[in-house]
């Protein structure tokens, strides 16, 4: 009973004091933490190209699976130190926004990708041969 | 009287906010809408090259074409580019002008030579008979990679435009809104190209 005005005026003053830095905190980020961010970004740009120019991996899957492991690294990287993603940024909708194009891009590639191999599979096998003299 | 006034008031409803819904910051969120969907377009290239990216025509592979150490070189520019961004938002916070133009400049510099770069790959592949014609893998290529080059482009032209504006009016509340959102679409625009790299230069190459 005594506990939900009380939790009521925090949220009230929570809400005031964000609404106080909105759009502020946007675009704000520390040399610091530029800098980590930049160091990350290099050693994760750093290591798929050493593996794929030295092939250092015999394996081409595993290779593969390195690469694109650590672009998504990467990418998650340059949303923290680079475009300051955080939950709290624009009370949440930057990242309601992302959380649903993430949803559509993984729709839209994986999907693609699954409907189109199915078509590939399904398509009478052609010789090198007679792709040459397709019109 | 006022009992009177007050009903009166009462029966018209009001339709609209009497203060500004968002006073500042709606730009952030309404530019992070627009990179979400400019996000949608590169998933669509993505995907397409996804698909298309194997089917040579009896042509040239990946592996014959591509030369990693000028992607490499590639990446670092775009990503020197980003980290000069970053110190000009923060020269931004100090108030300091010419410090903000200076590291503009710095980053239109790299934007440019990786702009230079990448044209004078494309120009290489017209050349060797490489060109966006030759088969289904080189046209998703060129249209991706020519699609995220367009960005930069305009990302340069932006660049320039704001240091103008910096230069004639200083740091003003407008300018500081049109450098974040400037700084918002220069990183993603990296972010697309750890995309690119990773997936139609280093995994094309892995074949």
């Amino acid at each position: 009973m005594s506990s939900q005005p009380h939790s009521l005026a925090h949220e009230d003053a929570h809400e005031a004091h964000h609404g106080h830095s909105h759009g502020h905190e946007a675009g704000h980020g520390s040399l610091r933490s530029y800098m980590i961010g930049f160091a990350l970004s290099v050693v994760l740009t750093a290591i798929p190209f050493a593996l794929v120019m030295s092939g250092a991996l015999d394996s081409k899957v595993a290779t593969a699976v390195v690469v694109m492991g650590l672009g998504a690294i990467q990418i998650v990287v340059h949303m923290i130190f680079f475009l300051h993603m955080n939950q709290r940024s624009e009370g949440g909708w930057t990242m309601m926004a992302l959380i649903f194009t993430l949803i559509i891009v993984g729709i839209a590639l994986a999907g693609s990708l699954w409907v189109m191999h199915h078509l590939n599979v399904n398509m009478m096998p052609m010789t090198n041969e007679m792709m040459k003299n397709m019109p | 009287m006022t009992n009177a006034t007050q009903t009166e008031a009462a029966k018209a409803p009001q339709f609209y906010l009497e203060e500004e819904h968002h006073p500042e910051g709606s730009t952030m969120l309404g530019f992070w809408i627009y990179l979400m969907s400019d996000c949608l377009i590169f998933a669509v290239l993505f995907a397409t090259h996804g698909v298309l990216g194997r089917n040579y025509a009896a042509g040239p592979s990946p592996a014959d074409l591509f030369d990693l150490p000028l992607v490499a070189i590639n990446t670092a520019m775009l990503l020197f580019s980003s980290i000069t961004y970053g110190f000009a938002m923060l020269q931004m916070e100090r108030n300091a002008k010419m410090e903000t133009i200076f590291w503009l400049g710095v980053t239109a510099v790299f934007g440019l030579s990786f702009l230079g770069l990448e044209l004078y790959e494309f120009y290489h592949l017209i050349q060797e008979g490489a060109g966006p014609t030759r088969s289904a893998f080189l046209s998703s290529f060129f249209t991706l990679v020519g699609t995220h080059g367009l960005h930069v482009t305009f990302g340069i032209i932006w660049i320039v435009t704001m240091m103008v504006q910096v230069r004639l009016h200083g740091l003003i509340p407008e300018n500081r809104r049109r450098l974040m959102c400037l700084s918002m679409f220069w990183h993603f625009l990296d972010v697309i190209w750890i995309g690119v790299f990773s997936f139609v230069y280093l995994i094309g190459v892995i074949g």
